[in-house]
């Protein structure tokens, strides 16, 4: 990822609106989607926001990219190891293929499955991949493998931060905090 | 601690500025403290998975779930490579759906706005065995995907009751587990069946509604009925309750069922469609306020108000093996605009089970049809 580096030592604000904004609606999403495949009352309630939340995340994520190759980056802290740089490095670069890839998976699932991709009312999306209900399967169970995988780079992610913010003390939260950090 | 000035380059060769942000006033942690630190830092990733492994049914292994309810489907059954949980044996056909724009005053559906739509659909028998012999007793079902014209679709699953026998899915779940065949007798245990309905009385007064209408000869001369309400908003966002009915134009006739050959039923209906296009009125009932939404086991009183829609015409009929309806699954809430679920909590579970049986049948090897493309040519 080509990005600038400053001086600054957060990231921009439009970076943290979007990474706060994102992570709301990923671990919604997450935690709707392993709710409604073991639920039969609320599944068609929890699948009809599934769908466009999803297509939305997909969106985000394209914004998200481009913003962030135009932004600069704050530096890291002195306090993390060329190991540790190296595994936030690749989370991060996990954390995007996924956050991009899960809803094309999701899309092309339901296009494989000729289902029709309703987000509201009679809006509804193309299909992006040929009718093959083996496609389907595949894809189908790729989602949920892919789901996993998302989660456990967040919690990966939450347990690093939570760890250098708590025990190293660092101040590694406030490079992403919402709030303006304040001057050192 | 001081801020270190080392500079450095990242991987892509660029200049990084080391200076990072320290807490400037940490004293160092004793060692309780941080253990309570590592210890706090722990349980809150742990609350977290446990939240989500929560959502996931993980930690209530008795609750209802799809895949609970296709597995029993399955014990039930056997698995049947390719087929659908329930409904297993079938034949395609193909039609179309003329709207005569009755059905505008009731919903802004694109599908009910005068003209015609492809209508694609499968006519099937109840039960998860796909090479059962024909019965008249045996449910007999209609799975309906009419394609709209502008890219909505509206499916269908309809089947021959007028109500329905369950009034939620732990009710149908129950009966499922109770129809279980004795291994030695290879019957179901009559003992569970009458248990089942001295604690389901709705169920016992469904099925005396039933009884009392004699099933017909064929697929052909069948009604099918919606059996859940349904939500319809029309083009000023007024809301109604609706239940549907597929009404045959073909003639009653009672069904004599004697020496009848394993797949009477298709062959009959095969050779009905190949004499002349079979068609059935498409009639809304609409519920009056009160009127139960959310038990389909109770009719809604005689002479609610019934709405003829349009035309439903199907006019070829193939084998399951050559046709896409196979690979349809019939969701009664893939809705267009203008069509809503009602509360009735058997619309999400059927939404959620069929998914289920979709999926898994999806990744599994298709094996031939009990009605093959020869015996539809023949």
């Amino acid at each position: 990822m080509n990005a600038r580096t400053t001086n600054r030592q957060q990231f921009t604000g439009s970076m943290r609106l979007l990474h706060w904004l994102m992570a709301a609606l990923v671990l919604a999403m997450l935690g709707i989607g392993i709710a409604m495949v073991a639920s039969l009352g609320d599944y068609h309630r929890l699948v009809s926001i599934h769908r466009p939340l999803g297509i939305l995340i997909l969106i985000l994520v394209v914004i998200r990219f481009v913003n962030r190759c135009l932004s600069s980056l704050p530096p890291f802290p002195a306090t993390m190891s060329p190991q540790e740089r190296f595994a936030a490095h690749a989370s991060e670069v996990l954390l995007y293929t996924l956050l991009l890839v899960e809803p094309l998976v999701g899309w092309g699932m339901l296009s494989a499955a000729r289902y029709p991709i309703v987000l509201f009312g009679s809006l509804h999306l193309f299909p992006i991949l040929p009718h093959s209900v083996t496609l389907y399967a595949v894809l189908r169970r790729t989602h949920t493998f892919l789901a996993y995988l998302l989660f456990l780079a967040f919690v990966a992610h939450f347990g690093a931060v939570l760890f250098h913010t708590l025990f190293v003390r660092d101040g590694m939260l406030s490079r992403m905090a919402p709030w303006r950090a304040r001057a050192r | 601690m001081a801020n270190q000035n080392a500079k450095t380059t990242n991987e892509n060769g660029e200049l990084l500025n080391e200076t990072a942000p320290m807490e400037k006033h940490s004293a160092p942690l004793t060692a309780g403290n941080m253990f309570a630190r590592l210890a706090g830092i722990g349980c809150l990733l742990l609350g977290v998975v446990g939240a989500f492994l929560y959502l996931g049914g993980w930690f209530s292994p008795q609750k209802l779930t799809p895949a609970r309810f296709v597995d029993e489907f399955e014990r039930v059954s056997g698995i049947h490579s390719g087929f659908r949980h329930n409904h297993a044996k079938g034949v395609s056909v193909r039609g179309f759906f003329d709207s005569n724009g009755q059905g505008t005053r009731l919903s802004k559906a694109v599908v009910f706005q005068n003209g015609r739509v492809p209508v694609i659909g499968r006519f099937s028998l109840g039960g998860g065995d796909p090479h059962v012999p024909d019965a008249l007793s045996t449910v007999r079902g209609l799975g309906l995907q009419f394609s709209l014209p502008d890219g909505e679709q509206w499916r269908t699953a309809m089947i021959n009751l007028p109500v329905f026998p369950f009034k939620d899915p732990q009710a149908f779940y129950d009966n499922l587990v109770a129809s279980q065949l004795d291994p030695n007798t290879h019957q179901p245990d009559p003992a569970k069946g009458t248990a089942f309905l001295a604690s389901h009385p709705e169920t016992a007064r469904a099925l005396t509604i039933i009884k009392s209408h004699a099933p017909s000869s064929g697929f052909d001369n069948t009604a099918y009925y919606s059996l859940n309400a349904f939500r319809f908003v029309n083009a000023d966002g007024a809301s109604t309750y609706v239940r549907w009915t597929l009404t045959p134009v073909q003639p009653y006739e009672t069904g004599t069922g004697a020496s009848q050959n394993k797949d009477f039923l298709f062959d009959g209906l095969i050779a009905s469609i190949q004499q002349h296009p079979l068609q059935w009125h498409l009639v809304m009932t609409v519920a009056q306020p009160g009127d139960p939404t959310d038990n389909a086991t109770i009719p809604w009183p005689e002479g609610r108000e019934q709405v003829d829609v349009g035309t439903l015409t199907l006019d070829s009929v193939e084998s399951e093996e050559t046709s896409p309806a196979r690979d349809i699954n019939f969701d009664p809430l893939v809705l267009p605009a203008g069509m809503a679920p009602s509360n009735d909590p058997l619309l999400s579970a059927r939404s959620a089970v069929y998914s289920q049986s979709f999926t898994r049948r999806a990744g599994e090897t298709k094996e031939p049809s009990e009605i093959t493309p020869s015996e539809v040519r023949k």
